[in-house]
């Protein structure tokens, strides 16, 4: 019995390993197969090439670039089994490609930002798997040129042409001594007050243009406006001071300022002492204008021009010594922190028609009016934009459909 | 030498911020060296960066003689410390303001009313044809009304050429309310973005200079 069961359980031994080492070789064959497969499948996989490659000269500029288009390889299907494609260029007349860009899988363009003006291009482009390429398909050879005129730009043209018609006419009709309205703007009544509180308390007038240089126009108005500042300090024979941040700011306002007394006819009464330069240094500036607030104690403050993070410092530091403040400017962020610290805040496009509001000249007041069309010439576009859309989304119809498009085609700037 | 100008930089900081005490000797010294530095300073990167870098490398390594007329524009404004030819140096300044003027004209049309009135152009019910009318939140469609109201209405009130009166009054109302709704929102975010330069500067006072902040 005991030798019966053992060789039993000898017998059930020899399967089992048996088993085991049958299915041993099964997978071993089974991995060595799929090895193969792999290895065939990378060894042997060439991409498809790209085809119906084609250049063209890049609309509207100097020649400076071109676009290349192809249509995407049979391989491109989102499957992975392509990494891009690789744009080749060559002069025309030679033959040495030289690699200018890889693109994506689904890309099917490339612009060139180098190409020469005058100079004739072939470009190739290859499908790429893993640094394997496919065969290069070469386009047409171009010559990229110069447009003279960009077409693109014909509707702000347009739009520009007329505005600046209807700058003209009103400066015209000005000139030929109709009277143009314009609506009174608060903070600008309160400038010759605030100019008088400095006469009745025999202090000085403090003038901020802002920290940045002439190449804002933020600062070329507050310069305008200080010319009527001047004018009137000139009459009165007030001191005004006005630390700059800017050496052509402060040659400018020196100028203005001069002027100002001259045709008040005080030239004597002038000081190139009026307006210094103290730093160009942001906070710097800020910490030389805060002492001389707290120092001189203005009894005005004007702050007009462009102001970025100092703006609250100085009304704040304006406001502690009891001056009263006009501010003016255009920059959004720092306009809160003047409505809430000044006693009279320009905002945005009042500080623009400020000047032609206080001086009445023909050619400012002509300009603000030729402004006002371009004002109402955007709200009539909103209005019928928004009108033609909204009536398109709702209940279709092919005009409301057009005018939606015609809307977006007129204010889109493509370049 | 780290220590020495950590003090310094903890002895200046302190003395800008003792003129929320009063105007005081401390803050003047502070404030002169401040000033005196940043105006050297910005005199040496003006001389390296636009007489040496872009006026004589450009004139000698680029042949760029178009150069010289922005030096002759230059030159022409240090005449003004000449008195007899001052009057010269107003050319320059002419140059400077008309060009710019003309130069930044399209720039700002085109970014400031051209793409403005581009954005605000759009149905206020929903994004795209052949959705059903209401298929966006109420949010979204509250957001694109006020979009196109607000502009419409924050251009009433800049436009110089009519009374506000009336309806057209009415209108420029609504425009100034949104004008300073935006107003409050932006000075609420500008004041937090503040409280973190304040925080800045307590973090070097405490934790840099004097270790209590580890």
């Amino acid at each position: 019995m005991d030798c019966t069961g053992k060789s039993q359980k000898y017998t059930y031994i020899a399967i089992l390993t048996l088993f085991l080492s049958l299915l041993l070789i099964i997978s071993s064959a089974n991995a060595v197969n799929s090895e193969v497969l792999v290895e065939d499948t990378t060894s042997a996989f060439i991409p498809n090439a790209p085809t119906y490659v084609t250049a063209t000269d890049y609309k509207y500029d100097r020649g400076e670039s071109a676009i290349v288009k192809w249509q995407l390889s049979s391989d491109d299907n989102s499957t992975g089994k392509i990494t891009g494609y690789e744009i080749f260029r060559s002069e025309a007349d030679a033959d040495n490609f030289v690699s200018i860009g890889v693109v994506l899988p689904g890309e099917n363009s490339f612009r060139d930002k180098s190409t020469e003006n005058g100079v004739s291009y072939i470009y190739g482009v290859v499908t790429l798997y893993n640094g394997r390429t496919s065969q290069m398909v070469l386009s047409e050879p171009i010559t990229p040129g110069t447009e003279i005129v960009n077409w693109n730009l014909l509707n702000l043209f347009i739009i520009g042409l007329l505005i600046a018609g209807s700058v003209i006419f009103f400066i015209t009709h000005a000139k030929r001594g109709k009277k143009l309205f314009i609506r009174k703007i608060a903070g600008l009544e309160a400038i010759d007050e605030a100019i008088g509180r400095a006469t009745e308390m025999g202090r000085p007038i403090l003038f901020i243009p802002g920290i940045n240089d002439m190449d804002d126009v933020q600062t070329i108005a507050g310069i305008t406006l200080l010319g009527r500042v001047a004018k009137v300090v000139a009459d009165y024979d007030i001191k005004i001071n006005m630390p700059v941040a800017r050496s052509i700011v402060m040659t400018v306002g020196r100028e203005t300022i001069k002027e100002a007394y001259v045709s008040a006819g005080r030239p004597d009464a002038y000081s190139d002492d009026m307006v210094h330069y103290i730093t160009d240094e942001q906070f710097g500036y800020v910490a030389a204008v805060d002492g001389i607030m707290v120092r001189e104690k203005p009894a005005t403050c004007f702050y007009l021009g462009a102001f970025f993070a100092e703006s609250l410092i100085l009304a704040e530091t304006g406001n502690s010594v009891g001056a009263i403040q006009i501010a003016g400017t255009a920059m959004p962020a720092q306009l809160p922190f003047f409505v809430a610290a000044c006693d009279y805040t320009l905002i945005g496009e009042e500080l623009f028609a400020a000047s032609a509001y206080l001086s009445n000249e023909p050619k400012q007041l002509g300009s603000l009016k030729g402004q006002d069309v371009g004002k109402f010439m955007a709200m009539m576009a909103i209005a019928l934009g928004v009108f033609g859309a909204t009536i398109a989304e709702a209940w279709g119809g092919s005009f409301f459909i057009w005018l939606d498009e015609f809307m977006h085609r007129l204010f889109t700037i493509t370049n | 030498m780290e220590v020495f100008g950590l003090w310094l930089a903890a002895f200046f900081t302190l003395g800008i911020i003792s003129f929320l005490y009063k105007d005081n000797p401390w803050y003047k010294f502070s404030e002169a060296v401040f000033i005196g530095i940043s105006a050297g300073y910005w005199f040496v990167v003006s001389f390296w960066d636009n007489l040496y870098a872009k006026f004589y490398l450009g004139v000698t390594a680029n042949d760029d003689y178009m150069l010289f007329v922005g030096a002759v524009l230059g030159a022409m404004m240090i005449l003004r410390l000449a008195p007899n030819i001052g009057w010269i140096s107003r050319w320059p300044l002419a140059f400077v303001v008309g060009a710019i003027s003309g130069f930044y004209l399209m720039n700002y049309f085109s970014s400031n009313v051209m793409k403005q009135v581009q954005n605000s152009v759009i149905p206020l019910f929903s994004a795209d044809y052949g959705q059903s009318m209401f298929t966006e939140s109420f949010g979204t469609i509250a957001g694109k009304i006020v979009i196109a109201a607000g502009t419409f209405t924050g251009l009433i009130y800049f436009f110089f050429s009519k009374e506000h009166k009336g309806a057209f009054g009415g209108a420029a109302k609504v425009g100034i309310w949104v004008i300073m709704i935006t107003f409050g929102a932006s000075f609420g975010y500008t004041v937090m973005s503040r409280m973190s330069l304040l925080i800045g500067r307590m973090d070097f006072l405490f934790g840099q200079w004097l270790g209590m902040i580890k």
